[in-house]
């Protein structure tokens, strides 16, 4: 029992993870049309952006943070909307995905290239000591984890049906036409999902990244959870990309634990299958309506 | 195509030829094995070409499938059967594989097809590595032999590479007509307009099918052809990315040559096989400057490199059905 819940606490702490990174990958999806085949890059990129600003500029942890964080809204946010998906978002979906394949390439070789191949230590948020609940030694870290990822979905839920301009966001992403009629200046609030996107992976980074250490191939796997995981909540809604991250989590947890370590991607792989199959709006997600 | 009917192109075509033909006496051994793996990875290409650039199946799977190849030759070979059963074998398993692997691709498109695929191609990875019965895991399967064709033995490097070209010319041939059959411009159906397709009596499933298990049984032939090249196998070159022979990788040469174009694969693994090579002293440079240029050509021009060729060609840009990629399509039935 003491294993279980064990398994499920840190299991639901990297599901927090791949939820915050799969809920930036379908906002970008719902507003823009655009699948990112590099999340899972976004994710591990910001991580540098810390190192670099604490190990050449002497910047202090958080100040460092502070300063990636900035860094990355406007790289991973707005370069990356202006300078690659504004100029091909008519070409439709297929060159999108191709093209951030490039840029996946691109982010890793240059983190290869110009910082290192190796794994790089990474300052934790949290001290590794365990605090004990029902005879389990729950990791503080995990719960860190946890609580940050939840609470970062938490106000983002509160700004988009919350404010002014997150309705405008969500009216943006059922119907940008309608929006556009309505007044609503489109284009601004598919900006915003990208930045916000970029919020959200720079927050994943800082949560992962401690527990990975800092690797230019850690987007590999990352962004494969992150598709998973927007698949089977649903992949025009948040709320099934946080079920669907939270699913995963335990699931793949539970998977290494009590099944095979050899075989643990392949629990979630089949997952992906059956519910792309049976269910291609995934657990929570409506029915895309289909034009002919 | 338009600009290939030019006599330009068709120098052009002849020129690559000869070279290709003489090409061993010009180059050091090591160079006829990267233009060997060039013609490897060509046919791979060629298969994948004719599911996602004729067809209009996003695949990202093909990897698997030359894996699958590469595996039963090498297995085979190594237990005492001859090189030829196993190359049709490796063809047969993976039409097989591929025919199944099809079925998603009734029931969804696109991103999601790409996702169904991916995640294929990532289980049969772990299965390549972790089944050591069969294949050895990461040790993998070294000494595979070399077949001797007709008294001539396939171990000196230009006969290899012969024996390699006219695979590659062969298999070209094939595919060239099937996808001058109404074969072929079904699949062209399928992809255009499948609604239409399909109200004009074309049995969309059926061809579906068909694109991807011929597809894959291409990329099978490939994988055999490659497992006699290199002579030893294991799992790394059949993940998803990272090397050149991953899905990713092929996905990128057949976009960036021109999918939907017969010589596209062509021209994207020289670019992404060749060039690499020749620009050795570039090191890591060079992955960063192909994944630039990947984007700016996505940007400038989806249809890739041979469709940028036939945009110069023809003067003004003419979105006419004949040409138009598959690309273009998929948006619009997206939206």
């Amino acid at each position: 029992m003491a294993d279980f819940i064990q398994l499920l606490v840190s299991g639901l702490a990297t599901g927090g993870i791949y939820a915050l990174t799969a809920v930036g990958f379908t906002l970008l999806w719902q507003t823009s049309q655009t699948i990112n085949f590099a999340q899972g890059e976004f994710v591990m990129l910001p991580a540098f952006f810390v190192l670099i600003a604490m190990g050449y500029f002497g910047m202090p942890f958080w100040f460092a943070v502070v300063v990636a964080m900035i860094v990355t809204v406007i790289t991973l946010g707005i370069v990356f909307k202006k300078l690659i998906i504004d100029p091909m978002i008519s070409h439709g979906v297929l060159p999108i995905v191709i093209a951030t394949i490039g840029l996946a390439i691109l982010m890793k070789e240059a983190v290869r290239e110009f910082y290192g191949a190796d794994a790089w230590a990474f300052p934790p948020l949290a001290a590794a000591t365990n605090i004990t609940v029902f005879g389990a030694a729950l990791a503080v870290q995990s719960l860190v984890v946890l609580g940050i990822s939840v609470a970062a979905v938490i106000i983002l839920q509160l700004f988009l049906s919350g404010t002014r301009t997150g309705r405008a966001m969500q009216a943006t992403a059922q119907n940008a036409n309608v929006a556009r009629l309505l007044g609503i200046p489109v284009e601004r609030m598919i900006l915003y999902t990208f930045m916000i996107n970029a919020a959200l992976v720079m927050i994943a980074s800082l949560l992962i990244t401690p527990i990975y250490l800092a690797k230019f191939t850690n987007g590999e796997l990352l962004g494969l959870y992150a598709f998973i995981a927007a698949i089977i909540g649903g992949f025009n809604q948040m709320r099934g990309a946080i079920v669907g991250g939270l699913i995963l989590g335990v699931v793949d947890n539970f998977t290494a634990a009590y099944i095979s370590t050899q075989y643990r991607l392949v629990v979630p792989l089949f997952f992906l299958i059956v519910i792309i199959l049976f269910r291609p709006q995934g657990l929570l997600g409506r029915v895309e309506e289909r034009t002919v | 195509m338009r600009a290939f009917r030019k006599p330009a192109a068709i120098l052009a075509l002849l020129a690559c030829l000869a070279f290709l033909l003489v090409a061993p006496q010009l180059f050091k051994p090591y160079g006829v094995f990267i233009l060997s793996i060039w013609a490897v990875m060509t046919v791979a290409a060629i298969g994948l070409n004719l599911t996602l650039g004729y067809a209009g199946q996003v695949s990202l799977a093909q990897a698997a499938f030359v894996g699958v190849g590469a595996y039963i030759t090498a297995w085979m070979t190594t237990h005492g059967w001859p090189f030829w059963t196993t190359y049709v074998l490796a063809f047969f398993v993976c039409f097989a594989v591929g025919w199944v692997l099809g079925y998603p691709a009734l029931r969804v498109q696109h991103h999601y097809l790409a996702f169904v695929t991916l995640a294929f191609n990532t289980l049969l990875y772990l299965v390549f590595r972790n089944e050591e019965w069969l294949t050895n895991g990461i040790y993998g399967i070294s000494n595979i032999p070399r077949p001797s064709v007709l008294g001539w033995s396939m171990n000196h490097p230009h006969n290899l590479y012969y024996f390699l070209l006219v695979h590659l010319v062969l298999i070209s041939a094939a595919t060239w007509l099937l996808i001058q059959s109404p074969w072929g411009r079904a699949f062209v159906a399928v992809r255009e307009n499948p609604i239409r397709a399909l109200s004009l009596g074309v049995d969309t499933r059926r061809y579906t099918l068909m694109a991807f298990a011929i597809g894959a049984g291409i990329g099978g032939l490939s994988g055999s052809l490659y497992a006699v090249l290199v002579q030893f196998i294991d799992p790394t070159p059949f993940a998803l990315g990272a090397t050149p022979t991953g899905s990713l990788s092929l996905l990128l040469m057949v976009v960036v040559g021109g999918s939907g174009y017969f010589f596209g694969p062509f021209l994207g693994a020289v670019v992404a096989v060749l060039l690499p090579e020749w620009l050795r002293f570039a090191q890591g440079y060079y992955l960063m400057a192909y994944a630039i240029f990947v984007i700016g050509l996505m940007v400038y021009c989806p249809t890739g490199l041979l469709g940028l060729l036939d945009r110069m060609f023809s003067g003004k840009k003419k979105p006419s059905t004949e040409i138009e990629s598959p690309a273009k399509t998929a948006a619009e039935v997206a939206r």
